[in-house]
């Protein structure tokens, strides 16, 4: 059994890691799609936690146990910087304000030298691993769906069908949603950190537009019924292009549509269940 | 050198108030975040660089015809992926994901089909000798592109302001169901806010690549970050706030380019715009409606 598994994952690797990374990504946008906003940071908080962890480990020779929990804070701190204004408004400001930071971030990394410039940052140790992405993603599974079936779920859904009503109902929607968003950027700074500690170099290239809106169409192909469903929709989508290969290079068109078709026609998703409450 | 920093600036500004103002038109007249607007701005850069490369066009004729092509994608364009929604009332944020989604598959289609690299007009398109009024140059393209947007952004005001067509515009931003009531055919005119908003676009693809002379499928994206900024200061759905931002973000990124840090343009302008969503969301004019949650 262990020298079929040694063998499977010499051959798939980077896939194993690339499905869990993206399965905790697709949470990082559910949780924020679950109280009816929508965040297009999640690659950006992404690359801040691999930023960040980075220099921790290269440049301050941190231990990964510390440096893990640690990489979360700069990417809540853009959330609160961004989430504070913008969550009081309509859902628009957020999309908005979040949807340029992937590609600014982007040009800070490509133009200080302290982050690498175009090389990126490289000789990363691998402190991360099967474990630790898997044991991560099933913690926050669990987490969620548990966070779910309780009232906070409950509210959770109430402001996502309408806010006005919900907020009738006493829930304080604006600091719902500020939590929601702090989350989101935990579980994205999380995967960023997992990612750069696998796979021994960072990129600038690898955090803007595009990750950004793949990461949407994980959770918009899964639909945003249960947390699990999400992570689901991200397994087919990493999948996929490896099963086709002649659909990797219109990869990006094929993850557009998925979300134009997803909304227009699927508003639930492909996989439509519904967390049952007690 | 700072006269021609500031005289650069307003020029860049001028191109992104153009560019903003068919942005800031969408949402004010049919509410919608329409992200596939960057992608006009793409095409109709390259429908000019197929005009004067292939046909060897001249730019004052191209430019006109390429903003018309990018007004008429644009109507397109909305129709597949918004009318559906329009009908059944959908929130706010499906039309924006509808958009987002969109203008990925186009803009990864377009790199498949036409390649990453950056192109060039044909270089004799537009003289490069620069005239020199009190120690400022001015060059040719940037007395074209000063031209085009004061006489499109002109045009439009006059539309909004002084006919019948723009005050049934005007209704139609104000409320939609009681404008159709009064008679008004608001698809017809959510089709001509499309084709409008587009050809400002598609003009200011064709301006900024005049101006840069670099064409890329991916250059509609680094512009919507300006497209962005300029709206939320300006405020959402302000046509004269959306000038006045576009030309004070074309010179603080001109003088942050100049005095600071070229790479760091991109983080001054996010950063006002974060600064004006914490003190100030419905714009620095103060006029546009801000919907609170």
């Amino acid at each position: 059994m262990m020298a079929w598994w040694d063998d499977f994952f010499w051959t798939y690797q980077n896939l194993v890691y690339a499905l869990g990374i993206n399965g905790l990504l697709a949470l990082s946008i559910y949780v924020v799609l679950a109280v009816g906003q929508l965040s297009l940071g999640q690659a950006a908080f992404m690359g801040l936690g691999a930023y960040s962890s980075t220099i921790m480990t290269v440049k301050f020779k941190l231990p990964f146990l510390l440096v893990l929990p640690a990489s979360c804070v700069v990417p809540v701190v853009f959330a609160l910087l961004i989430g504070g204004p913008t969550l009081r408004l309509s859902g628009v400001y957020l999309a908005i304000a979040t949807i340029g930071l992937g590609e600014v971030l982007r040009a800070v990394y490509l133009n200080i030298d302290y982050f690498g410039g175009a090389l990126g940052l490289s000789g990363i140790p691998e402190r991360a691993g099967v474990g630790a992405i898997y044991g991560l993603l099933v913690v926050a599974l669990l987490v969620l769906w548990l966070v779910g079936r309780s009232h906070i779920g409950r509210a959770m859904e109430a402001m996502r069908t309408d806010e006005t009503a919900a907020e009738v109902m006493g829930i304080n929607v604006p600091r719902y949603r500020l939590g929601a968003l702090l989350a989101s950027a935990v579980l994205a700074g999380l995967a960023g950190a997992l990612s750069a500690h696998v796979s021994s170099f960072i990129g600038p290239n690898e955090y803007g537009f595009e990750p950004a809106v793949t990461i949407l169409s994980y959770a918009l192909l899964g639909g945003i019924g249960t947390p699990i469903a999400p992570v689901l929709g991200a397994w087919i989508l990493t999948l996929l292009p490896e099963m086709l290969r002649g659909l990797a290079d219109f990869r990006l068109v094929f993850n557009g549509l998925i979300i134009v078709i997803a909304v227009l026609f699927l508003p639930r998703g492909l996989l439509a269940f519904r967390l049952r409450r007690s | 050198m700072l006269a021609q920093q500031l005289v650069n600036g307003v020029l860049l500004g001028a191109t992104y108030a153009l560019f903003a103002l068919g942005f800031t038109l969408i949402f004010g007249v049919l509410r919608v975040i329409n992200l596939v607007y960057g992608f006009y701005f793409s095409a109709g850069a390259f429908m000019a660089l197929f005009l004067t490369r292939q046909y060897g066009w001249p730019i004052v004729a191209a430019l006109p015809v390429a903003a018309a092509g990018a007004g008429v994608l644009a109507i397109a364009l909305d129709w597949v992926l918004l009318t559906r929604l329009r009908r059944v009332g959908a929130p706010e944020l499906a039309s924006l994901m509808v958009t987002l989604g969109a203008v990925l598959a186009l803009y990864a289609a377009s790199t498949a089909l036409l390649g990453p690299d950056i192109r060039r007009l044909p270089p004799d398109l537009i003289g490069a000798e620069a005239m020199v009024i009190a120690g400022v140059r001015i060059t040719a393209a940037q007395v074209l592109i000063l031209v085009a947007t004061a006489v499109l952004v002109g045009g439009l005001i006059a539309l909004m302001r002084g006919t019948r067509l723009g005050l049934a515009l005007r209704a139609m931003a104000e409320n939609p169901d009681a404008a159709g009531l009064m008679g008004i055919d608001t698809g017809r005119l959510a089709a001509l806010v499309s084709f409008i908003s587009g050809a400002l676009a598609g003009a200011g693809g064709v301006l900024i690549g005049l101006n840069f002379n670099a064409i890329h499928p991916y250059m509609g994206e680094a512009m919507m970050l300006r497209g962005f900024v300029v709206i939320i200061v300006g405020g959402l759905g302000d046509i004269r706030g959306a000038l006045i931002a576009g030309l004070l973000l074309g010179i603080v990124e001109v003088l942050t380019a100049g005095y600071v840090a070229s790479g760091l343009k991109e983080a001054v302008a996010f950063a006002i715009l974060v600064a004006v969503l914490w003190t100030r969301p419905v714009g620095l004019f103060g006029r546009a409606v801000v919907r609170r949650a």
